[in-house]
């Protein structure tokens, strides 16, 4: 069963049209890859995804429910979560806090229970703390969870926006780019750590990825965009071997 | 007479600080200057007046119940007058519209009120304490302890609880905060129904204090706390905090040691001379611009 579907998804941006009749269909537990040139419209195609942007056509279905103009906060708590290409925390806030303002979204109790600290937030918080706390493990980032975000090292800023988009308790984990900037062992390192989430969470992961290396080696499809269409889709053997994504890869008469 | 005077610039500028936690939270979160923020303080002295003069409550239910009033306009005017226009329209109009209700509210009050100045009824025996040589009066001390009291509730309650770190959270990245499950919007409301409650109590205070309340009070309370607060480095909580308080001291310094006439202009002077010498303020973080 499908988790995701897009439907002929367009984006125009004043007269670009950044993407052009998508389709996609992500499966449980799958990983699957987006690749393409700069400027496919790779983001873009989070962007609309979590929300941000509503398509200028088509439909998104997640788990059987449309998402096309639901506000990004919900479509989070709905069970999509996402990392960014360029790092995104609260780098104000400690590693804890980072990852504990995630859960807050999709925590029952609301704000002012907390405030008025009932016993039945206090034991939320408490089970948030745990959830956190594990989720740091995880990541293997538990015994700097006092510093503040913007005091780790680039690897373990990039594991830590994992661990948050994680405590939404998500389906669908967008990684944007999760491997830049990391030198080979760091980038071992990250795809154990994106096989391990996937059998422990039994979610679903789309990767948006430049190093060739990391995206062959564990998604199980892969798509790619040039200039904001699909040209190709399948196994990373498959993909490999078409002529097409050669062509946008290397140019035309390589 | 300097200590005296001291507990003179501390009392004015906890008022201060009070008004100005209202413009650096808001502006923390939305980069916007609430305008509106004097009048909502000047509706919360008038809620006050109305209460004790209606119902002959005492000080503290005055305080509660002007606060709660507040809380609710606050909460009224954003979502009427700024989030139409959030996401959809320049920071420019969002800031037009802030002045738009700020004439509003004071207009209406005049309306409602007359222009002139309303006296507060007595609500307690003015009682002076003795420190030494230092004389303070009981207002004084109810001033200096409900602000700091409420200035360490507010502290506690954005380091510890749920909401305050949503805050913290939406004042760092409110994309990333939105994309994080927080629902951004009700995050802003609780951000001004707070900053109002403030500035209420601020207003009710202020208002028996110096015996007075009129419609246009706003306007040149709401402007000095905006100077604190960008003494303090707009957007930062504790900086709001310690220039409302410098701010306050100054001014009443200026005026014991200087000349009286000079009151109004030391503010101001000092907003012209932080903007130029150190715009991030005291305890502002000097931002650098995204490319």
């Amino acid at each position: 069963m499908s988790v995701l579907t897009l439907e002929c998804i367009s984006q125009e941006f004043g007269g670009l049209r950044a993407l052009d009749s998508v389709y996609l269909s992500i499966e449980e537990k799958e990983i699957f890859g987006i690749i393409g040139p700069n400027g496919a419209g790779k983001t873009t195609l989070f962007n609309i995804i979590t929300g941000i942007y509503v398509p200028t056509e088509g439909s998104l279905i997640f788990n059987g429910q449309r998402l096309n103009n639901v506000p990004a906060y919900e479509i989070a708590q709905m069970g999509i979560a996402r990392t960014f290409q360029n790092i995104r925390l609260f780098n104000k806030l400690s590693v804890l806090d980072n990852v504990r303002t995630g859960s807050y979204g999709v925590s029952h109790s609301g704000f002012m229970a907390g405030m008025l600290g009932l016993p039945s937030s206090r034991r939320e918080e408490k089970k948030i703390l745990s959830n956190a706390l594990q989720l740091l493990e995880l990541v293997d980032l538990a015994d700097k969870r006092y510093e503040y975000a913007d005091n780790l090292s680039y690897g373990e800023q990039r594991r830590l926006e994992i661990a948050r988009a994680l405590a939404l308790e998500p389906k669908l984990l967008l990684l944007d780019e999760p491997a830049a900037g990391m030198n080979s062992t760091e980038k071992e390192e990250l795809m154990r750590l994106i096989r391990i989430i996937r059998e422990q969470r039994q979610l679903s992961i789309i990767l948006v990825e430049h190093d060739m290396n990391v995206v062959m080696n564990i998604c199980e499809r892969i798509a790619v965009l040039d200039y904001g269409r699909k040209i190709a889709q399948g196994t990373p053997e498959e993909i490999k071997n078409d002529d097409a994504v050669i062509q946008s890869y290397l140019g035309a008469g390589a | 007479m300097f200590f005296e005077q001291l507990i003179n610039g501390l009392t004015l500028g906890s008022t201060y600080a009070l008004i100005a936690l209202g413009y650096t939270m808001v502006y923390g979160i939305v980069q916007l200057i609430n305008f509106a923020h004097g009048e909502i303080y000047m509706f919360g002295a008038f809620a006050g007046l109305f209460l004790v003069a209606a119902f002959g409550v005492n000080i503290f239910w005055a305080l509660l119940g002007a606060m709660a009033f507040c809380m609710l306009l606050g909460v009224v005017v954003e979502r009427i007058a700024y989030r139409p226009l959030r996401g959809k329209s320049s920071r420019l109009s969002a800031l037009i519209s802030a002045i738009g209700v700020s004439i509003f509210l004071s207009t209406l009050m005049a309306l409602l009120r007359g222009t002139n100045t309303t006296r507060y009824p007595q609500v307690m025996s003015d009682k002076t304490f003795h420190l030494g040589s230092v004389e303070v009066s009981s207002m004084q001390v109810i001033i200096l302890l409900v602000s700091a009291l409420l200035m360490v509730g507010l502290q506690l309650m954005i380091q510890k609880t749920r909401i305050g770190k949503a805050m913290r959270a939406c004042s760092q990245d409110i994309d990333a905060s939105a994309l994080m499950g927080i629902n951004v919007n009700r995050v802003i409301s609780f951000t001004f129904a707070i900053g109002s409650a403030l500035a209420a109590a601020g207003g009710v205070m202020v208002g028996i204090y110096y015996n007075a309340v009129w419609p246009y009070m706003g306007t040149m309370a709401g402007l000095k706390a905006f100077s604190a607060a960008v003494l303090g480095g707009i957007g930062s909580v504790p900086g709001a905090m310690v220039g409302g308080l410098t701010l306050g001291v100054m001014e009443i310094m200026g005026v014991a040691y200087l000349s009286s006439s000079y009151k109004d202009a030391i503010a101001f002077a000092i907003l012209i001379l932080v903007l130029i010498v150190r715009p991030q303020g005291l305890m502002g973080q000097k931002i650098s611009k995204k490319v």
